[in-house]
């Protein structure tokens, strides 16, 4: 276990005052609370430690121990001890940032102070609902084009979730009431799910549309034709009209990705041909096209 | 059909939350937050409560005065704007 050092946490002397403190701690609150700084993890990482920090050495009675002890914390139970047997008093958890703060305290804190947040220092009792959870979903692109019910684990709990076909790669839903719990009988935080879907190797997404390459051959794009090709929705036949260049393009409305969250809506798809031509010719073929040339 | 609006009353949530109801008239008037009166009883809606819960952290705890939290709460909506611009470009870029 590594101990922390509070006072270079909070820019601080070890002479600081308690309003010394207080000026730190709001200063660097401003800079790293999680309402604002959202979907940023160092800040929330940073705000627990000033967090924890101004817990400590807010509270006189935990700066003093900190004080005595920090650098040797594990002396810390024995001064623990003799401890409670003089005091009498109760004390309340106040730890109000618990909402958005992500929660958890160093090792070095627990093994100091006990829970996380006993004994706090701050006076005013607000309820507040639990830290939210944040967890990535990893998908194939063939599984969001569907929707479809898959059941997540979070923190050893099952939860089974309905996924909208069309779910974007980097797309969150939020699953109300399955984050943290609430502090001082405050609701639950929220689940926050970030879908990472795959790219597909065949199809490529960009929003609602579908792009996807096919190679025809050469006769087909000089003399028209039909063929088959395989959309995300199945078979389509298509016709391909004669003199077709290389690298056109046409669309087939409605063959795309499904449109998030309305049902019935697709997107499009746009077909690429890539005419391909013969690496090898025999000798007949030879003849034709140099007959084909003189035309 | 009628859309309903579920609503909390004002005062309930100032009460659960240890803060004075003058802070929530004042946010009123900055047009953070939306009240609707029923017999004299301001309430606000439940939609609104993740944000108002914000706005009475930066006040309550870390000392964000009622304008303060206007460009703030500004600034994030931007925030988010861009980062959905980002998401959208990342995507794009993923093609190539």
């Amino acid at each position: 276990m590594i101990y922390v050092d509070y006072y270079k946490i909070l820019g601080i002397e070890k002479t600081a005052t308690a309003a010394e403190i207080k000026i730190a701690y709001r200063k660097l609150a401003r800079k790293y609370h999680p309402d604002l700084n959202p979907n940023d993890k160092d800040a929330h990482k940073n705000f627990q430690q000033i967090n924890e920090a101004n817990e400590v050495l807010s509270d006189v009675e935990k700066r003093k121990k900190y004080d005595q002890y920090g650098s040797d914390w594990k002396h810390s139970e024995e001064f623990e001890k003799a401890k409670q047997q003089q005091q009498t008093s109760q004390s309340q958890r106040s730890r109000s940032y618990g909402a958005q703060s992500g929660g958890d305290f160093s090792d070095f804190f627990e093994s100091m102070f006990g829970g996380a947040g006993a004994g706090g220092g701050r006076s005013r009792q607000a309820k507040y609902r639990g830290e939210d959870f944040n967890a990535e979903l990893h998908l194939e692109l063939i599984e969001a084009y569907n929707t479809h019910k898959q059941t997540i684990t979070v923190n050893d709990k099952n939860i089974r979730i309905t996924i909208p076909a069309g779910v974007e790669n980097g797309q969150t839903i939020k699953i109300v009431g399955h984050g943290g719990p609430g502090t001082n009988g405050g609701p639950n935080g929220d689940l926050i799910i970030t879908f990472k879907v795959s790219n597909h190797e065949k199809y490529k997404r960009l929003g609602d549309t579908v792009y996807l390459t096919i190679d025809i051959d050469l006769y087909t794009a000089i003399l028209g034709g039909e063929i088959t090709i395989e959309t995300l929705s199945g078979k389509v036949k298509l016709n391909v009209k004669s003199g077709t260049q290389n690298g056109s393009k046409i669309k087939l409305a409605g063959k795309g990705f499904p449109v998030y969250k309305s049902e019935g809506s697709f997107g499009d798809l746009i077909v690429t041909f890539n005419v391909t031509i013969p690496k090898e010719i025999n000798e007949k073929q030879k003849v034709l096209f140099t007959e084909l040339s003189k035309m | 059909m009628m859309k309903t609006k579920k609503l909390l009353s004002a005062e309930l949530f100032c009460v659960s939350h240890n803060i004075e109801i003058s802070f929530i008239s004042s946010l009123q008037k900055a047009g953070l937050i939306e009240i609707i009166t029923m017999n004299n009883v301001p309430y606000i809606t439940s939609k609104q409560i993740v944000q108002l819960e914000k706005i009475v952290r930066f006040h309550y705890e870390l000392d964000i005065n009622v304008e303060g939290i206007e460009s703030i709460m500004q600034l994030l909506q931007r925030i988010e704007i861009m980062q959905n611009e980002i998401l959208l470009l990342k995507n794009e870029l993923r093609m190539f």
